[in-house]
C-alpha cells in the first residue's frame, strides 16, 4: 500500500535562500512521523507547503495516491489535511464552538429566506467531537481567552478532527503546556493514530517525539539528512544528526 | 467555618454587583444624566425634546454603525465624516441640476440620492484596496481619503452649501409618522390640512420618520454583525487575523467589504442630511464627526485593538453623547464644557474596559 501523503523533491526558495531543498518523505495512514531539526532547518517551511500557506518552487505532493495541487489553505483543508500551528490560530474573542466552526460556519434559514448562524447545531456537534476525544471543557460558550493552554490545544485539535481530518500536521503541540497537559496531548495523538489518521509532528522536545512517533525525519539547513525508525535509534544519535556531528563522522 | 464561607460568598456577591454595574455603566450613566438634566434643564423631560434628540442623532447613529464594523476588525476609518459631506454635496448637486433643468421633484430626488450613495462607495473601495492589498495602515489610508474626499467636496461646492433644492426634501426628511391636533384632526405622514399657521405650535408630532429610518438601518447592521457569517468573520479578523486566514476566510476581500460598507453608511448619512436640512452641506473642518463616532463606539464597549464591540453598545454610546450635548445646552451651560465632558466619559469608558476585560 502506498503512502497516505507523499512529497517528492519539494523545494522552496526565498530570494537567494533555499529554505527547503529537494526534500522527499512519505507518511502512512495511522502513522506518526516526527519531523526534527534545529531552528532554520526548514521544517516549518516544508509543512507550510503541505498546508497551502506557501507554494512550492519545485516538486510534487501526492495525497491518497494522486498528485494534488495545493494553492491555498482552503485547498488543503478541503482535502482533509489539517494543520495545528504552534500559536494554535484560535480567535481568542470567540467562544469554543465558534472557533471549531470558524470559516466553515453552519447556517440555517429563518422564515425561509434569511440565513443565520445555527448556534445550537454548532454547539451540539462541538460537544460530540470533544466527547469523542475525551476532552473536558467547562462550557463551550466560554471564550478561548478564558481557557488554559491545554484546553486551547484540545480545541485546536478537535477543530481539525471535526472536519474529518485524514492527515494532521502538528507544529510544536506540547510547547507551552504543563506536564499533565503535555501527557494529555500525547495521549490524544495516540488516539488519533489508532483511528487511522496520518500525522506529522514537529517538536523540539525529543522525549515527546520518541514517545509517539513511529519514524523520524531529520532536516538540517533545508536538506533531509536522515530517516530513522524510532525503535532502532536513540536520542543521542538523533541529536547528533540534528546538529550535524553524525554526518561529519560518517564522511 | 460557616462564617468564613458566608464571608467569601458575600465577597463574590459584591464582585458580581460591581461587574453588573460596570457592564451596564453606559445605561446607568444615561439614566443619571436624564435625572440631573430633568432638574437643571427646563423642557428637557418632554416628548418633543426626546424626539428632537433622536432626530438629530440619526446621522451620528449611521456613522457610529459604520465605525463599529471597522473598529471590530482592528482598523479605524477617519474618512467617514468627509465621505458624508462628499455624498451630501454630490447628491444635492445632481438634484439641483436636474430640478432646475425641469425634471420633476421626485425624479430628481430619487436619481440624486441613489447617485450620491453609489459615489460614496468609491472612497470605501479605495480604502479597502489600500488596506487589504497594499497593506497601508488603516489610519494612514483613511487619513488620505479624509483629505481627498474633503478636497473634492469643496471643489464641487466651492465652499458654499448647495441650495435651491426641491422643498419636498425637508418635508420627507422631517416628517413624523403621526400628527395630532388636539380635539380637531389627526393624520399620518403630513400635517393635517386646514391647520392654520398660528396653531401649528399646538400640533403634536409623534414618532419622527428619521427614527423609523435609523431603526431599520441599525436592525440590519445588528443582524449582520450578530447572526451572520459576515459578522462572525468580522469578529474573527479582529480577534486573530492569522487564525482567520488559516481558517480559510478570505480576509482581504472581507476587509474591502468592511471599508466599503463603512463608506456606504457614511454616504447614507450624507444623503439623509440633505433630506434633513434641505441643502447639500459639506463637512466643516471642526465638525469632527469621525472622532465623535469613534468615541461613541468605544464608549459602547469596543476596543481599538479589535475583536470587541456591538451595535447596541454603539447606539448607547451615541445616545449618551447626544443626551449630554442636548442636556447641557438646555441647562444653559457654555458649549465648550461639552468637549470636556466627552473627553472625561471617553476615558472612563476605556478605564472600565481595562478593569473588566472579560465583560464585553
Amino acid at each position: 500500500m502506498g503512502y497516505l501523503l507523499e512529497v517528492k523533491n519539494l523545494t522552496k526558495r526565498f530570494g537567494g535562500l533555499v529554505a527547503v531543498n529537494n526534500v522527499s518523505l512519505g507518511v502512512n495512514a495511522g502513522e506518526v512521523v516526527g519531523l526534527l531539526g534545529d531552528n532554520g532547518a526548514g521544517k516549518s517551511t516544508l509543512i507550510k507547503m503541505i498546508s497551502g500557506v506557501y507554494k512550492p518552487d519545485g516538486g510534487k505532493i501526492f495525497f491518497q495516491g494522486r498528485e494534488v495541487n495545493i494553492e491555498n489553505p482552503m485547498d488543503a483543508l478541503s482535502m482533509g489535511i489539517e494543520t495545528i500551528y504552534q500559536d494554535l490560530a484560535l480567535a481568542e474573542n470567540l467562544n469554543v464552538y465558534s472557533n471549531i466552526f470558524l470559516g466553515r460556519e453552519k447556517l440555517k434559514k429563518i422564515l425561509g429566506l434569511i440565513k443565520v448562524l445555527d448556534h445550537d447545531y454548532m454547539m451540539q456537534e462541538s460537544e460530540k467531537v470533544l466527547k469523542r476525544l475525551d476532552i473536558q471543557i467547562p462550557s463551550l460558550k466560554n471564550k478561548i481567552r478564558m481557557l488554559s493552554g491545554g484546553q486551547r490545544q484540545a480545541v485546536a485539535i478537535s477543530r481539525s478532527i471535526y472536519w474529518d481530518a485524514k492527515f494532521l500536521i502538528m507544529d510544536e503541540p506540547t510547547a507551552a503546556l504543563g506536564i499533565a497537559e503535555q501527557k494529555k496531548v500525547l495521549d490524544l495523538v495516540n488516539l488519533l493514530k489508532s483511528q487511522g489518521i496520518g500525522i506529522i509532528i514537529i517538536s523540539h522536545q525529543l522525549h515527546d517525539v520518541f514517545s509517539v512517533a513511529d519514524r523520524l525525519v531529520i532536516m538540517r539547513r533545508g536538506v533531509k539528512v536522515a530517516e530513522r525508525i524510532t525503535k532502532e535509534t536513540n536520542p543521542d544519535e538523533v541529536v547528533g544528526l540534528i546538529v550535524g556531528a553524525e554526518t561529519v563522522e560518517q564522511t | 467555618m460557616i462564617l468564613e464561607n458566608s464571608e467569601i460568598s458575600g465577597r463574590i456577591d459584591l464582585q458580581k454587583k460591581i461587574e453588573a454595574v460596570a457592564k451596564y455603566w453606559s445605561l446607568i450613566f444615561i439614566a443619571l444624566l436624564m435625572i440631573i438634566f430633568s432638574f437643571t434643564g427646563k423642557g428637557f423631560l418632554s416628548l418633543s425634546n426626546f424626539q428632537n434628540i433622536v432626530h438629530l442623532s440619526t446621522v451620528f447613529l449611521l456613522l457610529a454603525g459604520a465605525e463599529t464594523f471597522v473598529i471590530i476588525t482592528g482598523g479605524i476609518d477617519l474618512s467617514i465624516g468627509f465621505i458624508m459631506g462628499f455624498s451630501s454635496v454630490f447628491s444635492a448637486k445632481i438634484i439641483q441640476v436636474m430640478y432646475s433643468g425641469g425634471a420633476s421633484e421626485m425624479v430628481s430626488i430619487v436619481v440624486g440620492s441613489i447617485s450620491g450613495l453609489i459615489l460614496s462607495l468609491i472612497p470605501g473601495i479605495v480604502n479597502g484596496i489600500l488596506i487589504a492589498k497594499y497593506r497601508v495602515p488603516p489610519f494612514i489610508a483613511t487619513l488620505g481619503m479624509w483629505g481627498i474626499t474633503n478636497g473634492i467636496t469643496l471643489k464641487i461646492c466651492q465652499g458654499f452649501p448647495i441650495s435651491s433644492l426641491p422643498p419636498k426634501l425637508v418635508e420627507i426628511g422631517n416628517s413624523y409618522l403621526l400628527y395630532i391636533m388636539p380635539h380637531k384632526a389627526m393624520s399620518f405622514f403630513r400635517i393635517p390640512p386646514g391647520v392654520a399657521d398660528e396653531n401649528i405650535r399646538n400640533l403634536i408630532r409623534i414618532f419622527p420618520s428619521s427614527l423609523f429610518f435609523s431603526i431599520t438601518v441599525l436592525t440590519i447592521l445588528w443582524h449582520l454583525l450578530k447572526n451572520t457569517k459576515f459578522g462572525q468573520h468580522t469578529y474573527a479578523i479582529g480577534g486573530n487575523m492569522d487564525a482567520a486566514i488559516r481558517a480559510g476566510i478570505n480576509v482581504k476581500r472581507h476587509l474591502i467589504y468592511i471599508y466599503t460598507l463603512s463608506a456606504f453608511l457614511s454616504g447614507l448619512a450624507g444623503v439623509f442630511n440633505v433630506f434633513q436640512t434641505g441643502i447639500g452641506n459639506f463637512t466643516p473642518y471642526n465638525a469632527m464627526y469621525e472622532l465623535f463616532a469613534i468615541a461613541a463606539v468605544v464608549i459602547g464597549g469596543a476596543s481599538l485593538m479589535g475583536g470587541k464591540g456591538s451595535i447596541i453598545g454603539s447606539i448607547l454610546g451615541v445616545l449618551l453623547l447626544k443626551i449630554l450635548e442636548n442636556g447641557l445646552q438646555i441647562s444653559g451651560i457654555e458649549p465648550f464644557y461639552r468637549f470636556i465632558a466627552v473627553g472625561i466619559i471617553l476615558i472612563i469608558a476605556v478605564i472600565i474596559d481595562q478593569l473588566f476585560p472579560d465583560l464585553f
